[in-house]
């Protein structure tokens, strides 16, 4: 039942608005509202009871473990939450002067300072609200890196094929022609595709290391060198971060620029598919061009750079400083943890990771890469089973979803990332899931291939969906 | 170990099953010459009582002031059943909803919300959000280009918020579209219709129109809206939502209604927490909503002919289209819509119409009382919502001062981002304010001038 249903004319709650209607105004009629909007009329206990019986029709963290690859789903502290809630925290505009802030921009300073020492990196910005808005200014970036030095004829960003679909998306954004380049039967990107690729034309090479296969690129500094012998620059997406945090910095892989996931590997919360943060950091080459505003320290005093003090700054790319409470909540978990606690991030994530794939591979799945190590992840390939059993990696998704489990990461195989905060026992009966699923395949298939069966709604159509667009509800049906 | 659940027993098995000696070993693919554990700028860990005083002696330190400032984030009163409801597990830690099945309240919430924007900005349909206010004006933007085909130039009137300016300009410049500005009129504080004559020969993609403007002026929508249209080009909306409880809906502006509307989400119950995160809207008219970027929810059923929820129109979305999608966009703000969204529902037509009358009326009341002290003035004489821009005769920096030590923040000075206005404070005042705030500011305002 949807909340408009759930309205009746004329139902208020007095307590949250106003009490009166002032007639006082000095509007035009011309520019008056003549009907009012489609807002429900519910009242506070009908409208809690409706969003919460909501809650309880998702999957989260909180209540399910997320096996899913390159999404880093960790849990999410309370403490991170309820900290970055303090009343003065909320109540602070961003237009109010920096004195009345510096308890704040104290915070942001510190995060900036941490992260450029995680990431091996010389500066940082903290504006960016997405991985993908990071991955827009890390190319712009490298863009207003070749314009100054009038290197105009540079017109290509070289992608592996398996990289995320926004680094294609964005190298198209900023203009960029994409060469995609294919990766070799280990895992690893085609040397010899890298070599045949690149030349004059050559602005940069993105790439995500380790890799959203779930490697690490063993010859990441022999592309490095590949690339900037060519002129061109190299972008890390942070994406996966957290298999390496502490062990491997991208500055040290030769990387120019890097965005980092917060909500990922800082553990700030996914929220339904936002609001991410994803700060960027950049070698001494890109500095001028970092987009403001960046939090300075001089003489005891915080304070934000701008326009004036960063002339080449590619600028700006929200209205104010992007999201600053996700912010907040990364510098309380790096606080919680400290500097041990990075270091075992990537440990525990690459134990959790490496232990789930010999307990599969030992079920009988096949292991995409099985000579390699696992990363924080790694792939499940269902081309035998499918071939055989006409069951997908899809339809074994959606059957994991019965068990309680949410589906990995699904493209033609499984994705499976198990984040460090997840205990042995969750993994062990995860474990077993795949095993009661691995014997359906085998006894009654169409079980697996018609799932979910447990969920609130079978199978959703998507193809409906999409035929019949319903995207607004209309009280005349 | 903070967060890591793993005992020494659970260590030594999970190693035996992997046939690892150690942890270390499952690095051992990473070259030696680039392994780098040494970590000197971060702070060793501290325990969740330790950490909780730090942050409590920094929001304190921050303090609580009275605040009078808008320009783009604005203070209201938030039910406290939004944050509660938010900050549930299920939504606060929830994935994508990508996995419609296990997402049915995450999706169900997000096609209440479209319902919602669609309606309050009179448009045919509203995707799941964007960013901010001003990365939202940068894809509508893009939008308009990519829909107009034979344009790459937009129309920007000066009195567009100035930092949504300087967002759009960098991200639609590696596309090399040109970002032409408008100017405004002095004694109005409009879109200078008289200036826009000068572009009646030029082709645009689009022409952007705010309202309110930034300077809190009411625009002449309709008229601006049919000189777009009578030009083949778009007409984008720039609106503030809690004014559309008031004022005349996007869609209902000149004859054919705008093309695309776009704001900032923020005054939705979203707290003003120093910036973000916020949350951009956007909604279109039908024809436009294969263009749109973001995420999109539809109502279909399942097998089984049940109402259910899914993201919908993938195809534009770059997951599926890599480099050939409408934006490289995949976060959306979530959770920030779920707040939004619970935030309309509790206030209801009626109560949001209340926020932003009470608003309205506050603002013109405070402008009126300011009017009266000797060296004040209204920078303009369009009518407004809930700011206002008034010119002092004294430096206004050091009367932001004098009232920021008195725990009131004034306003914002004008003259940052428009030289030409000297000493001119933009002021705001929602229904937060009380009479007394108003007789405060007035107070302290008197004083302010007169010493």
């Amino acid at each position: 039942m949807l909340i408009f249903e759930h309205s009746r004319k004329n139902r208020r709650n007095y307590s949250q608005a106003p009490a009166t209607r002032p007639a006082k105004s000095n509007i035009p009629d011309n520019l008056k509202r003549k009907s009012a909007p489609l807002l429900p009329e519910v009242s506070e206990m009908d409208t809690v009871r409706h969003y919460t019986r909501l809650s309880q029709k998702n999957f989260s963290i909180d209540t399910e473990f997320y096996p899913l690859g390159s999404c880093t789903m960790k849990y999410n502290p309370r403490a991170c939450n309820s900290l970055a809630m303090l009343p003065q925290f909320l109540a602070h505009h961003p237009l109010a002067p920096e004195d009345t802030g510096q308890g704040f921009l104290a915070c942001m300073y510190e995060l900036q300072e941490i992260l450029k020492d995680v990431t091996g990196m010389s500066a940082v910005s903290l504006t960016s609200m997405a991985g993908a808005q990071g991955e827009l200014i890390g190319i712009t970036m490298i863009r207003a890196y070749h314009d100054a030095r009038g290197d105009t004829e540079r017109t290509e960003i070289i992608i592996p094929d398996a990289a995320h679909g926004t680094n294609p998306a964005t190298a198209t954004m900023c203009g960029y022609k994409v060469i995609e380049i294919p990766t070799n039967r280990e895992g690893d990107v085609d040397m010899d595709a890298l070599k045949a690729a690149v030349g004059p034309k050559t602005a940069g090479l993105m790439l995500t290391n380790p890799s959203t296969l779930g490697v690490f690129e063993k010859k990441v500094a022999e592309m490095s060198q590949i690339v900037h012998e060519a002129g061109g620059l190299l972008y890390y997406d942070g994406a996966n971060l957290n298999a390496v945090l502490g062990k491997v910095k991208p500055g040290d892989m030769g990387f120019d620029v890097i965005h980092m996931n917060l909500h990922k590997t800082f553990s700030t919360p996914h929220g339904g598919g936002g609001p991410g943060a994803a700060p960027v950091g950049v070698a001494d080459c890109l500095l001028p061009y970092l987009p403001i505003p960046i939090v300075a320290h001089e003489q005891g005093v915080y304070r934000w750079l701008t326009e004036k003090d960063r002339p080449q700054s590619i600028g700006r790319l929200s209205a104010h400083m992007g999201n600053a409470g996700v912010l907040l909540r990364a510098y309380i978990y790096v606080r919680l943890l400290g500097a041990e606690g990075m270091f075992r991030i990537a440990e525990y994530a690459t134990l959790n990771a490496n232990y789930l794939m010999a307990e599969l591979r030992k079920l009988g799945f096949e292991i995409a890469y099985p000579t390699r190590r696992a990363s924080h992840e790694f792939i499940v390939t269902m081309k035998e089973i499918k071939d055989r059993t006409g069951v997908t990696a899809m339809h074994l998704a959606k059957r994991l979803l019965d068990k309680g489990f949410h589906a990995p990461t699904v493209y033609l195989c499984l994705l499976i990332e198990p984040a460090e905060t997840e205990s042995k026992e969750t993994l062990d009966r995860f474990v077993a899931a795949m095993k009661e699923i691995l014997d359906e395949i085998e006894t009654q298939p169409e079980t697996v291939k018609t799932a979910p069966h447990a969920m609130p709604l079978k199978k959703i159509d998507d193809v409906k969906a999409a035929r019949e667009l319903d995207l607004v509800w209309n009280p005349a049906g | 170990m903070p967060f890591i659940p793993h005992t020494e027993d659970d260590v030594a098995e999970m190693l035996a099953s992997i046939g690892a000696a150690s942890i270390d070993e499952l690095f051992d693919e990473i070259p030696a010459e680039l392994k780098n554990g040494k970590l000197t700028r971060v702070p060793t860990g501290m325990s969740e009582m330790e950490i909780a005083r730090l942050m409590y002696e920094r929001a304190q330190q921050d303090g609580f002031y009275l605040n009078f400032i808008g320009a783009g984030a604005y203070e209201h009163h938030i039910p406290a059943a939004v944050w509660q409801i938010t900050t549930r597990g299920e939504f606060y830690s929830s994935y994508t909803p990508y996995q419609a099945e296990a997402s049915q309240g995450t999706l169900q919430l997000l096609y209440e919300y479209q319902t919602m924007m669609a309606s309050l900005t009179g448009m045919d349909v509203s995707n799941a959000s964007l960013y901010d206010g001003a990365s939202a004006l940068a894809e509508a933007a893009l939008m308009a280009v990519r829909q107009h085909k034979s344009s790459r130039r937009i129309l920007i009137p000066q009195t567009v918020h100035p930092v949504y300016r300087k967002v759009v300009r960098t991200i639609v410049k590696n596309q090399k579209i040109e970002v032409v500005e408008v100017p405004y009129d002095p004694a109005t504080g409009q879109v200078a219709a008289d200036k826009l004559e000068q572009f009646a020969r030029e082709e645009f993609a689009a022409l952007v129109i705010p309202q309110p403007n930034f300077f809190g002026v009411l625009e002449q929508v309709d008229m601006l809206t049919d000189w777009a249209h009578d030009k083949q080009s778009l007409a984008i909306a720039v609106v503030n939502p809690t004014a559309l409880a008031m004022l005349k809906p996007p869609g209902e502006w000149g004859h054919q209604g705008a093309d695309i509307a776009v704001g900032e989400g923020q005054p939705l119950g979203i707290p003003l927490s120093s910036g973000g995160p916020y949350f951009g809207f956007m909604a279109c008219k039908q024809e436009l909503v294969r263009q749109m970027p973001g995420r999109i929810i539809g109502r279909t059923t399942d097998l089984e002919g049940k109402e259910g929820f899914a993201l919908t129109l993938q195809a534009r979305e770059q997951h599926i289209r890599r480099s050939k999608a409408t934006s490289n966009i995949c976060t959306n703000q979530g959770l920030m819509v779920t707040a939004a969204t619970i935030y309309m529902a509790l206030l209801g037509p009626e109560g949001l119409y209340r926020v932003a009358a009470q608003s309205h009326a506050n603002t013109l009341t405070l402008a009126e009382r300011l009017e009266n002290l000797s060296g004040v003035k209204r920078a303009f004489q369009g009518p407004f919502f809930h700011e206002v821009a008034l010119q002092l005769s004294v430096p206004a920096d050091k009367v932001l001062n004098k009232l920021k030590a008195q725990g009131v923040l004034g306003g914002v000075l004008l003259e940052q981002d428009y030289p030409e206005l000297k000493n001119t404070l933009l002021i705001c005042a929602t229904e937060t304010k009380t009479t007394a705030d108003l007789d405060k500011y007035t107070e302290m305002l008197q004083q302010a001038l007169t010493t």
